[in-house]
């Protein structure tokens, strides 16, 4: 079968704008979708929302690697603990006393690494 | 600062009439497993817990484990060893946002016995280390958390853990806490003074797919052979660094970042990651790499000054939990510190068994043995480095000097003619704001520190 399409090439002199990626963006759900994660029926950390209503900083929403803190409209934090690294980022950079209470997962539980 | 790690006691049971286990070993890391094993090749009973489905499921790392330091607990250990590649390329590189001056060697020596360095993925290494230990007779116990200890009332000595099984509790005459960075049980036994978040770092890791011989070309390796790049100046301002290494049909590129600096600087560790990679030396190495595992886990960088009491009436404490990591400049290791420590603690509790005292004073040898081998002299000596390291200087206004440094050597700039190396060393000092009192006191303390 014939084809009349001319074959698109990129010549190899094409310069790549400054800053653009080469590789495929990758969503912070598909990045996270990448670990094995076993959740504990139980929460392994507890946020007092009391205490995160009064810190300006709110260090934990940018510091945690897994991103599972959120400001709420009321000042207060909403977070998951289910893609937990246990790595314990959350509770070191926290500034509120006692706002962040921090243990490991039941036994055989949480984050499964296969590649780390 | 605020604890926010669960205020734990320990939980104050009578004197048990007879002992589950002469030593319990919590955590299946590289720590746990040297001691475990040196413990029961001694006859010893002994239980290895570990709170993951399997040992290394929970821990990951920078990527290069040196274990030299196996050579006389498993002789031959690279014949069995899970290892990805033999380091056989290593590179140091100075880095600006375009810029990168690398030391980059390579020796066809590494890649044969006995080998220096190895990347493996630890989910396969701790568990291929812990299972010589089971192999000597341990007791490795999986998908068990140590919810923290038991001490005999009597005596007011650490007398075992309680787990989260049913009926859980265990006891033994020492136990050993190789419970990993965060340690809960050596703050339980009051073995921290203080916690700092200045003590630690985050590191933050893309494991990337590309097909094993696009990896070979790329870093120009054959066979078995490995790179590993350590790279500074590549963290946007947060002290800290990064590396890119290779596995088999992997490539690793992380960020290693000051904890309290990453909470200021409101940036978000996969942004620096992804920064790195797009830096122009790092992105040719990583097009169209496929992110496979996404990973993060705090490191004690702290060193020897920010380590907690070793030992306690007992217990002791080993590897990661007890600050073993050495972050200092060109030496950066953590696996060996960890098997080193390890092994001391095994070899101190089972003498500790023999003499029939396993309280603090019975298990003092521990800190001596550490201070006679690698881990505390080494340790000891770099005590500095930690500071120096992280500093603006070292981080960002030194690789800068650097690089502008040999651009302008390397740079030709007819019909102008040539300028002197020193004079463009002085104007690249003023250029990145540097006092020569700064100069002198760095390279002093880098001379004291590292010479």
């Amino acid at each position: 079968m014939a084809s009349t399409t001319v074959p698109v090439t990129t010549p190899h002199t094409a310069v790549r704008p400054a800053g653009a990626p080469r590789w495929a963006p990758v969503s912070f759900e598909d990045r996270m979708a990448t670990v094995d994660f076993r959740v504990a029926p139980q929460a392994h950390i507890t946020v007092d929302n009391d205490v995160c209503k009064g810190c300006p900083a709110k260090q934990c929403v940018t510091a945690c690697p897994a991103n599972l803190f959120v400001p709420t409209s009321d000042g207060g934090i909403l977070f998951n603990y289910e893609q937990c690294f246990e790595c314990g980022t959350c509770y070191l950079v926290c500034n509120g006393e006692g706002a962040i209470t921090w243990s490991y997962p039941e036994g055989g539980h949480g984050v499964v690494f296969r590649r780390s | 600062m605020p604890e926010h790690a669960p205020d734990r006691r320990p939980t104050r049971v009578p004197s048990p009439g007879s002992y589950d286990f002469d030593a319990i070993v919590v955590g299946a890391g590289p720590a746990g497993s040297a001691a475990a094993l040196v413990l029961a090749r001694a006859g010893r009973r002994v239980c290895l817990l570990e709170r993951g489905p399997f040992p290394g499921s929970k821990n990951m790392y920078g990527g290069v484990v040196y274990a030299r330091v196996l050579d006389h607990l498993v002789p031959q250990w690279w014949e069995e060893a899970p290892v990805q590649r033999w380091v056989t390329r290593r590179a140091t590189v100075l880095m600006t946002d375009h810029q990168a001056l690398t030391v980059d060697y390579r020796t066809s020596a590494w890649g044969e016995a006995p080998y220096n360095g190895a990347t493996a993925y630890r989910p396969d290494f701790d568990a291929w280390l812990a299972s010589k230990a089971e192999a000597a007779g341990a007791v490795l116990v999986t998908s068990t958390t140590a919810l923290g200890l038991l001490v005999d009332d009597a005596t007011g000595q650490v007398c075992g853990v309680r787990t989260d099984r049913p009926d859980g509790d265990l006891t033994a005459r020492a136990v050993v806490a190789c419970d990993g960075v965060n340690s809960f049980l050596a703050k339980e036994a009051g073995l921290y003074p203080h916690t700092e978040p200045d003590h630690f770092t985050l590191g933050a890791k893309e494991v990337l797919a590309l097909p094993r011989e696009e990896i070979e070309k790329r870093f120009v390796l054959s066979g078995r052979e490995g790179a590993d790049f350590e790279i500074v100046g590549c963290t946007q301002g947060i002290p800290g660094g990064g590396f890119v290494y290779t596995n088999l049909d992997t490539v690793a590129v992380g960020v290693v970042v000051s904890l309290p600096g990453l909470a200021a600087s409101g940036k978000r560790p996969e942004e620096l990651i992804a920064g790195l990679k797009a830096h122009p030396m790092i992105a040719p190495l990583v097009e169209g790499a496929e992110l496979k595992e996404y990973s993060a886990h705090l490191i004690p960088e702290g060193g020897y000054d920010t380590m907690p009491e070793l030992v306690g009436d007992g217990i002791l404490v080993a590897g990661d939990a007890a600050c073993m990591c050495l972050a200092a400049g060109i030496w950066l290791e953590g696996v060996n510190f960890a098997i080193g420590s390890g092994e001391a603690a095994g070899l101190t509790v089972d003498a500790a068994l023999k003499a029939g005292d396993t309280s603090a004073a019975g298990l003092a040898g521990y800190r001596q043995r550490l201070e006679s081998t690698f881990v505390l002299k080494n340790h000891r000596k770099l005590r500095a480095a930690p500071h120096l390291v992280l500093s603006d200087r070292v981080q960002t206004r030194y690789p800068a000097l650097a690089c502008d440094l040999v651009e302008q050597l390397f740079t030709v700039t007819d019909p102008l003619p040539k300028k002197g190396a020193l004079k463009a060393f002085l104007q690249g000092r003023k250029r990145a704001g540097l006092k020569f009192s700064e100069l002198a006191r760095d390279a002093w303390a880098g001379l004291k520190t590292f010479g």
